[in-house]
């Protein structure tokens, strides 16, 4: 990983930001709901490369996190391992009290950078729909269960807002209203939690802008939690509750101004970091590691 | 050129009717065109058309060896078509769908297909009359057992389709998600192999090996193309096919041209208006994502 020269991502936080902050330590303001996701001293190794080693990682309900780091370091991976499509090497998960992959049916899920092909010639209703009833066996049966799924789905159409083009095929659409509809998809069987990984991805300004704000009216509206994992922290940040920095010898969480800083990061990656705040309000960190896996992660063509 | 066509119609189809292997004709294309609309629709959607040919073309090594052996032409299409459904499954999978990386594979297999096929006729001796058959097709001499045996192998198919469906279209447009929901994906992509191989080896008994795709992929094309409603568009491939096969027996009865030219060229035709008719209404200015066959 050091062979990769540093570079520079942006991540802002308020400029009041604490330079301390302890690994683990929730928001002693925030009332804290029942646990729903609980990482334990989790070590992840894929092809014989241990991604990460001793991460420690809660989620309390109504709770908006963000799960940031570098590209590379192992977000995705931590969400797989959440919902159990990831084995772990060591440490344990639990998701909704269960163990990882007995609970997915309550959870909301939404891959990192999915696009459909341009000529995938299904309609973004039909997205929507497979994620409430898509992992039923047997032929749809008309009648009052398929009404009520037809009525749910235009409800989650309207709430997301994609009622404009939610009926012309996924592939024709643009990538903010593709990422509306799979968020609709996530929200389908009204589930407590949100799994989104990289929701912003790929999406201009305005749109990032435009879908942070309808996640979090959405999480609050619905009382879902949501965990998002981010790249670049600006465009959530206004609506985070805490954020789990993610490096290879464990997470560290807190609020971003407890987090986001110097010294946590230096620690966090072993060499050093530096967190420059703008005049607006924004703040950039400098000299973050690149894990080497960035070109192959730019793709998305792992399982 | 089997009738003598009179241009009149009704008298046409009661004379060709009157013919009692094409009225097996008619019934087996009938249960093929279902079948191949319905598994084609998935295959083209999942993109696995390069597979589903290649399953075909195993179908002749296995027609080809079923004759050399004595046995029942049936036994060779069936036998080969999901012994290589499985082969094609077992290949290391990479990427969320699609079969890029495993493309050169395949047409390996293919060309081997081929040659093994070519291997049993010469061992045969005084088979090319029947070579044509098994490449380009055929619809003489379809007896009433093997109406029997094609209408029970796709009850078959389409009951396991029937069955596996819905998750099996969230696996092929949503593989991670799918996945989340506790759905077996790698399982269900080899189930879909198999129900393709055993539809390859359906269809190539009517077009013969090479020509499968005019059943199997032009039909659900041209439905796709035309609406994105899963239900409608499945109708509408079948409808396509029910036609294409109907209309292509019809004329090569009276025509003296192979059946799978007629096929071919029929389904394709279909394509064609298909492809104008959306791309005229585009031009039009309505939306060419719209529906044109929304209640079909
Ligand atoms: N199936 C896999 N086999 C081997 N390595 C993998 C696999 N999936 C991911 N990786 C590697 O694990 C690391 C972390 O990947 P990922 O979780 O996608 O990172 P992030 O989401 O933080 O960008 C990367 O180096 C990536 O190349
Ligand atoms: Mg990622």
């Amino acid at each position: 990983m050091s062979s990769t020269p540093p570079r520079t991502a942006t991540h802002a936080v308020p400029p009041t930001g604490g330079n301390s902050a302890a690994p683990h330590d929730p928001d002693p303001d925030r009332e804290a709901g029942p646990v729903l996701v609980e990482v334990a001293q989790a070590t992840a190794v894929l092809g014989g490369r241990t991604i990460w080693a001793g991460v420690d990682a809660a989620v309390a309900a109504g709770e908006f996190v963000a799960i940031l780091g570098p590209n590379g370091v192992g977000k995705s991976t931590l969400l797989k391992a959440i919902l159990g499509l990831t084995p772990l090497a060591a440490g344990t998960v639990r998701l909704l009290g269960r163990p990882p992959g007995q609970a997915n049916h309550q959870v909301g899920y939404l891959p990192q950078r999915r696009s459909f092909d341009a000529s995938l010639r299904v309609r973004g209703v039909d997205v929507v729909r497979l994620g409430l009833d898509g992992d039923r066996w047997g032929l749809p049966i008309p009648g009052r269960r398929s009404r009520a799924a037809t009525a749910r789905v235009r409800e989650l159409v309207e709430l997301v807002g994609a009622a404009g083009y939610a009926h012309r095929p996924i592939g024709q659409l643009s990538g903010g209203e593709q990422q509306r509809l799979l968020i609709a998809q996530a929200l389908a069987r009204a589930p407590r939690l949100l799994l989104l990984d990289e929701p912003l991805d790929s999406l201009d300004l305005p749109n990032q802008a435009a879908v942070a704000a309808l996640i979090s009216r959405i999480a609050r509206a619905e009382e879902v939690a949501v965990v998002i994992v981010a790249h670049d922290v600006n465009p959530i940040l206004t609506y985070l509750d805490r954020v789990i920095y993610l490096g290879p010898g464990g997470a560290v969480s807190g609020t971003p101004a407890q987090v986001i800083t110097s010294a946590t990061l230096t620690t966090l990656y072993g060499t050093p970091i530096e967190v420059l705040s703008t005049s607006d309000g924004r703040l950039v960190v400098v000299g973050q590691p690149e894990a080497p896996a960035l070109h192959t992660d730019r793709h998305g063509t792992r399982p | 050129m089997t009738g003598v066509f009179s241009w009149n119609l009704i008298a046409d189809i009661r004379d060709m009717w009157s013919v009692a292997f094409m009225v097996n004709a008619f019934r087996a294309g009938t249960i093929v065109a279902v079948l191949a609309a319905l598994v084609g629709w998935f295959m083209v959607l999942r993109r696995q058309s390069f597979a589903g040919h290649t399953l075909a073309v195993v179908g002749f090594p296995g027609a080809a060896a079923a004759v050399w052996a004595g046995l029942g032409v049936a036994y060779g299409y069936f036998g080969f078509c999901l012994a290589a459904a499985l082969v094609i499954a077992a290949l290391p999978q990479r990427g969320n769908r699609g079969y890029t990386e495993q493309s050169a594979v395949i047409g390996t297999v293919q060309a081997f297909a081929l040659a093994a096929g070519m291997l049993f006729i010469a061992l045969y001796g005084g088979f090319l009359g029947g070579t044509s058959a098994l490449l380009f097709g055929s619809f003489l001499g379809i007896t009433q057992s093997q109406v029997l045996i094609l209408a029970l192998a796709a009850v078959a198919t389409l009951v396991v389709l029937a069955l596996i469906g819905r998750p099996l279209l969230f696996a092929s447009i949503d593989t991670d998600v799918a996945r989340a929901h506790g759905l077996p994906t790698r399982a269900l992509g080899t189930a879909f192999l198999l129900l393709l191989g055993a539809t390859a080896a359906e269809v190539s008994q009517i077009t013969g090996a090479l020509l499968v795709f005019a059943l199997l992929v032009l039909p659900p094309a041209t439905a796709q193309l035309l609406t994105a409603r899963p239900a409608a568009s499945l109708t509408l491939s079948v409808a396509l096919a029910l036609v294409t096969v109907w209309v292509a027996l019809f004329v090569a009865y009276y025509s003296p041209y192979p059946i799978g030219f007629w096929l071919t060229t029929i389904a394709f035709g279909l394509y064609v208006l298909a492809y104008a008719a959306v791309a005229g209404r585009a031009r039009l200015g309505t939306r060419a994502t719209h529906p044109i066959a929304a209640g079909a």
